[in-house]
């Protein structure tokens, strides 16, 4: 595409007047070309597999430090303000429906710690139950929260059968120093107020810049394939191929709720 | 009309002192929350709502003594509740408010309250909450108020206020049905998602709230000249008993359906909440203190000697609060958040300032009540109603 010198002023002027910065004056000049460089944001439906035999305690722990550290998620060693976005639960805990009563699930299992995140569900009661909006889908099918409209209510916790979701109890940055060195860790993430529930948010922020999710980087760098994150819409997308290879169960399917995490046992 | 409210004696001008200190010490405690954020209560992750939503959901029961007294008297032309109508919508007014203001605490930014009109989400039950609480304490002011005004005038109310009236009947149905919805739609909350709970709820009103206005209309009767009537009492007390065994008998049909079935997830809250879940049981002793009023409020209510006689008739009514209270403003709310969608027990107990705070907002609902009261109570001496 040709732009001469008065065009290219005109729009790199325009950008500027508009207080924009110069991705945009960039995509303007170069429409397409910049989406295209970015597969990642034209996801109509993203989900996570999670391969859970090559799963080790090292890559969750990683996974949820990466995690905590890019979204600035305080520590607060209590669980009763704790916020988390990413964690470990053990397998009769993280599928208490499909546990129910069974005394001999196997050795391999029972113990075993699963890594838990919001399922971004397809059905969403905690989208379906907020009064204001402030946590939506979007048409990618991320599960969204908008810090700016949450009022606090936390209906959304009460409506989310799968514990994802947590509170600001209290004020993020006052989290213990000694548990939360060089917080906030992620300057160009915001922290949160308090006073406002919080959650995963499929790294939308890095998907936006043509990143994998954060856990998902972290746990292949580890070994590749861990965590396997792709377009559900896409038959031929990578988490497509790995469900038609693989047995895999999601947690509390029954409620239809439509969870998009899936583990490979 | 007001001026009559600050016309009183000493022991008038005392109780509502007392009130205002109350208030004063629920809003410093409030004012610290502002400041700290809820981790001042004894909320957490699991259990995410505590005694502020209880008392929200309990208040709204409250709210049903307009109705029950209303709908008698409108509807079926029973004269005698005449001179307890206003006295129903003015407790109906002073539920709601406490509601408005149980949820403005439990809010995390409750600056942002109006976000709630600015973005209206239809799907979501707290909009549809919001618009029936509202709606119906503002039917009950238009209509005690102008009835009252009417009544001090010696002229007969507004044809408009007629309407009004007709329409805050059904209205008030909604409001308990609507509450319930928040509760029973949740996926995943086993002890909530029940079919049952809006009649549980219109029931656990219907008793509650009539009880509570039994209890206050005796209570006026002896601090001035206004006699809410040996008949209305009667009937009233009628409306409880009838109303508290519906409650109970549902509260008995959750029971079986849980423990017959024997689906754990159903079982699990019912569990904790009577015998202990996990070794934990901080609502045990709670619970069974419901029982205990439960049957005591059953038994005085049914045998018609002790429901006709006032003094059990009274102790029957505190049975019936107590019992509800337990019941709507602690164990339902709680319990529903135990055990988490883990299938782990983390418990709930209220802070001090968490208290501090519930006390401050019943005391506020209590001063409008009193003042309400004392206006609607004088212009009845006047007229020698």
């Amino acid at each position: 595409m040709g732009v001469d010198r008065r065009q290219f002023l005109k729009i790199t002027g325009l950008s500027a007047l508009a207080g924009l910065g110069g991705k945009t004056a960039f995509e303007l000049l170069a429409p397409g070309k910049v989406e295209a460089a970015l597969p990642l944001m034209e996801g109509k439906r993203w989900a996570m597999v999670i391969d859970m035999r090559g799963m080790t305690e090292e890559i969750m722990k990683k996974c949820r430090e990466a995690c905590h550290r890019v979204h600035n998620v305080p520590e607060f060693d209590d669980p009763k303000v704790e916020i988390k976005w990413i964690w470990e639960e053990d397998f009769t805990h993280a599928f208490p429906d499909q546990e129910q009563g069974n005394e001999y699930v196997a050795d391999k299992d029972e113990h075993r710690n699963f890594l838990l995140l919001c399922n971004h569900c397809s059905n969403p009661p905690c989208c379906r139950v907020c009064p204001t909006g402030a946590t939506w889908q979007r048409e990618d099918g991320i599960v969204m929260m908008d810090w700016h409209r949450c009022i606090g209510c936390r209906f959304c916790m009460a409506g989310c059968p799968f514990g994802s979701r947590s509170f600001n109890w209290g004020d993020p940055r006052l989290a213990p120093k000694e548990l939360n060195p060089g917080f906030p860790t992620n300057l160009e993430f915001p922290t949160r107020t308090k006073g406002v529930v919080e959650k995963c948010t499929f790294c939308d922020e890095r998907l936006a810049k043509g990143q994998l999710p954060a856990c998902v980087e972290t746990a292949n760098k580890i070994k590749n394939d861990t965590l396997i994150f792709g377009d559900l819409a896409d038959p031929e997308s990578n988490v497509r191929q790995a469900l038609r290879k693989h047995f895999t169960i999601r947690r509390k399917a029954e409620l239809g709720t439509g969870p998009n995490v899936y583990y490979i046992i | 009309m007001l001026d009559r409210a600050i016309k009183g004696g000493p022991k008038y001008w005392g109780w509502l002192i007392f009130l205002l200190v109350m208030m004063t010490i629920g809003f410093g405690c409030y004012l610290y929350q502002f400041k700290v954020g809820l981790r001042v209560t004894g909320m957490s992750r699991d259990v995410s709502w505590g005694l502020y939503i209880s008392q929200l959901t309990y208040l709204v029961g409250i709210a049903a003594s307009g109705v029950m007294v209303v709908l008698p008297f409108y509807l079926h032309d029973y004269k005698a509740f005449g001179r307890l109508t206003i006295l129903g919508e003015f407790m109906a007014i002073v539920a709601v408010l406490m509601c408005g203001l149980f949820v403005m605490v439990d809010l995390g930014q409750v600056t942002r309250v109006l976000n709630i009109i600015m973005y209206p989400h239809p799907k979501s039950i707290l909009f549809w909450d919001m618009i029936v609480l509202n709606v119906y304490m503002l039917l009950n002011l238009l209509i005690g108020w102008n009835v009252l005004a009417a009544e001090r005038k010696g002229i007969h109310y507004q044809t408009w206020v007629k309407v009004l009236i007709y329409i805050s009947i059904p209205w008030a149905f909604s409001i308990h049905t609507v509450t319930a919805f928040l509760y029973s739609g949740l996926p995943g909350r086993h002890f909530w998602l029940t079919a049952i709970m809006a009649p549980r709820f219109l029931a656990s009103a219907f008793c509650s709230g009539p009880a509570l206005l039994l209890l206050i209309c005796l209570i006026v009767r002896k601090v001035s000249k206004f006699d809410p009537g040996e008949k209305q009492i009667r009937t009233l007390g009628g409306i409880i008993a009838y109303a508290f065994v519906l409650n109970i008998f549902f509260f008995l049909m959750e029971i079986f359906t849980s423990f017959y079935s024997q689906i754990p997830g159903h079982m699990n809250t019912f569990e904790y909440l009577f015998v202990g879940l996990d070794g934990y049981g901080k609502l045990v002793p709670w619970m069974w203190a419901f029982v205990v009023a439960s049957v005591v409020a059953l038994i005085l209510l049914i045998v018609p000697a002790t429901r006709r006689k006032e003094d059990t008739l009274l102790v029957a009514c505190i049975a019936v609060i107590v019992a509800t209270w337990i019941d709507k403003g602690l164990g339902l709310i709680i319990g529903g958040f135990i055990p988490n969608p883990f299938e782990k027990v983390f418990e709930y107990w209220p802070t001090t300032p968490e208290i501090l705070i519930t006390l401050g907002i019943y005391a506020t609902g209590f001063f409008v009540l009193t003042v309400l009261f004392k206006m609607a109570v004088s212009i009845k001496e006047e007229v020698g109603a």
